[in-house]
């Protein structure tokens, strides 16, 4: 008699390779089939968000018999048939179920969700950012500020007691910025001077002026393009350098250890870093300077100008004054010092995550390429109005 | 994919592996099998080699000499797509978690299912925060950047991670050192737990002697440059060797087995 009656409260819901689901009275009844793993959790997801929910049954019974594999995801969408109005769970047990399954079940009944991301894309968003860079920029140009002032107290210091100094460190970093570059700057200047040789080989002929354009490759390469090149270079170089190994040493909590102990970070790391750049990038300008006019010279003799060695240095000697040459070197120490200092002070705005040593790597190396152009314009005025 | 993993074969198996860096001859004629099922303890003095055996064993490092199968097929012998589908089948706990840090939490463990499953977003979401559940974090930790998290967060975020992809072979590098012992012990029973969930095989590098007596089928200890003995903590206990026997006659081994001794009788209570 019970069994008819059973038998007649029976209801398909639905039937599919991987499950069926059954009305029973109060009762759903789930039978799975299969393997419930992350393979096919997407065609369960999908099949299983097309079931009508059926909202009055209280209870929901799991059938395992001819499961072969459960993992979390088939268990979790599984768990999700329990939910009924408003996420409210329904009872629940399994049959032919195996310990591990049933406890697997469990923790997916269990789970909560956490909230859903949020997007709030506004259209004052843009206005935000902009104050946000605003007020990141002054703080960046205040804290650069303090940064120098603290530099220059402490190297004042420092060279009152010169003793003090790390030399050591001073003259392997002299090996690492200044040795370690000489080839690139060198390379790079000789097709630099070439490069401008040609330029004025191409305009001069055809003034028939053409020897002139050994006043151009002098003029340029002593003046600028040398300095210039090698600061750019060690931007790229060194002061990348600088911020990326000061920063993981930030990371890495070397840098409290050194506060700890009672090292300076600036005795030990940010003076060694500027004396060796100060000392260095005359020197590097001094040898982009000489392989630039040594380009220049191959190409004003090969070229096509004809304008043999020796003619070149005559007419080099008779255009260009020492002058050139002592504008060109004396800017170059201030290059070197404003890479130091803005590689170090990145490197020591790092915090801990990896990104912040990335974003500071950046803006160190964009800092340092700006600031050298900078005061370079601003040397080229001073010296257009003291007339050299 | 999955068809293609021999279920009965263990799920790693190392055999005359040697390692040397140089001259530095770290392990030399080691052999290794972990069961299907079982936790195993690693352990051996610091610098023994205990971390590169675990990079060998996850192909992180090849061998100087030696085999290492999974699942009974030999790692030289796969091809991409069986290694890739092996891959997916182990789970590993880096030290530090090793947890993205430019990522919140639940962006860490949809990495793993983003790359190699075809999930709605939705449903990896609900996974994640799923898995988030399970290592035992408070949901609110699904919007949290690993900077934000404590080590012991750090750790159960990690191994939410590692647990992305339902992996039947679980590594796990010191799991509670740098824990407190209430986190220590709440750790270990987590393990047990999702042992039984997800029908783990662990192996387990630690130093933590409440871990090893709490939950821990089978000790295998690296000493001399190989496995000398990989048995229940009562044999490898007996084992005669210097190390084993300073390992567990200490004051702090002793203590610990006074405990774990305790806590499994509460359990079979």
């Amino acid at each position: 008699m019970t069994g008819t009656l059973l038998v007649c409260n029976l209801f398909v819901m639905s039937e599919n390779e991987q499950y069926t689901l059954t009305e029973q009275g109060q009762t759903l009844l789930v039978k799975a089939r299969g393997d419930w793993t992350f393979e096919n959790a997407k065609s369960l997801y999908e099949s299983l968000s097309d079931e009508p929910g059926s909202k009055e049954l209280t209870e929901v019974r799991y059938d395992f018999s001819e499961m072969t594999e459960l993992d979390t995801s088939g268990a979790y969408l599984l768990a999700r048939l329990m939910e009924g109005d408003a996420g409210k769970r329904r009872n629940w047990n399994i049959d032919q179920g195996t310990k591990g399954q049933m406890t697997l079940m469990k923790a997916a009944c269990e789970a909560l969700r956490g909230e859903p991301p949020v997007h709030t894309r506004q259209w004052y968003d843009t206005l935000i950012r902009l104050g946000v860079a605003t007020e990141r920029f002054g703080k960046e140009v205040w804290e650069t500020l303090a940064f120098i002032g603290h530099f220059f107290s402490v190297m004042g210091r420092l060279l009152l007691t010169p003793y003090k100094i790390r030399w050591k460190s001073v003259v392997a970093l002299i090996e690492e910025v200044g040795l370690d570059a000489a080839p690139i700057v060198m390379v790079l200047s000789f097709f630099i001077g070439a490069v401008i040789a040609y330029m004025g080989a191409n305009l001069l002929a055809s003034f028939g002026a053409s020897v002139f354009m050994v006043d151009l490759v002098g003029f340029a390469v002593l003046r600028e393009l040398a300095p210039i090149i090698t600061a750019i270079l060690l931007a790229g170089r060194s002061d990348s350098a600088f911020t990326a190994q000061i920063g993981a040493m930030k990371m890495r909590q070397e840098i409290d250890a050194m506060t700890v102990i009672g090292l300076n970070t600036y005795e030990t790391l940010v003076v060694p870093r500027a004396i060796a750049c100060v000392v260095v990038t005359p020197i590097l300008t001094f040898l982009a300077m000489m392989s630039g006019i040594f380009g220049g010279m191959l190409v004003a003799w090969t070229g096509g100008a004809d304008i043999s060695p020796v003619m070149f240095f005559g007419r080099f000697r008779e255009a260009i004054d020492l002058t050139q040459f002592g504008v060109g070197l004396i800017k170059t120490p201030i290059f070197g010092l404003i890479i130091a200092i803005i590689g170090c002070r990145q490197g020591l705005a790092v915090t801990g995550s990896v990104e912040s040593l990335g974003a500071r790597t950046t803006t160190s190396v964009v800092q340092a390429i700006f600031a050298v152009i900078a005061v370079d314009a601003m040397f080229a005025i001073l010296f257009y109005q003291i007339g050299v | 994919m999955k068809a293609q993993i021999n279920n009965d074969a263990p799920p790693m198996e190392a055999r005359g592996i040697l390692t040397q860096f140089g001259p530095n001859v770290i392990h030399e004629n080691l052999d290794f099998r972990i069961n299907r099922g079982e936790i195993v303890g690693l352990v051996g003095g610091s610098g023994s080699g205990k971390s590169v055996l675990m990079n060998t064993m996850l192909g992180l490092k090849e061998p100087e000499g030696g085999v290492v199968k999974y699942f009974g097929e030999n790692r030289r012998d796969l091809s991409f797509e069986d290694r890739q589908a092996i891959n997916n089948e182990i789970g590993v706990l880096f030290q530090g978690g090793a947890l993205f840090s430019s990522m919140t939490v639940r962006q860490n463990i949809m990495v793993p299912l983003r790359e190699h499953t075809d999930l709605p977003e939705e449903l990896m979401r609900e996974l994640a925060d799923m898995k988030i559940h399970m290592v035992g974090l408070p949901p609110e930790s699904a919007k949290l950047h690993p900077s934000d998290l404590s080590g012991g967060m750090k750790k159960r975020a990690g191994l939410a991670r590692s647990l992305a992809l339902d992996p039947s072979l679980l590594f796990l590098d010191e799991p509670t050192a740098g824990l407190d012992p209430i986190g220590a012990h709440a750790f270990d029973e987590l393990i047990l737990g999702l042992r039984d969930a997800m029908n783990l095989t662990v192996l387990m590098v630690t130093h933590d002697l409440d871990s090893l007596y709490a939950i821990c089928d089978r000790v295998a200890v690296l000493v001399d440059k190989r496995i000398a003995i990989a048995d229940k903590l009562e044999e490898v206990q007996k084992y005669d060797h210097p190390w084993v026997k300073e390992y567990f006659d200490g004051p702090r081994s002793r203590a610990a087995m006074a405990a774990g001794g305790k806590s499994k009788t509460k359990a079979a209570d």
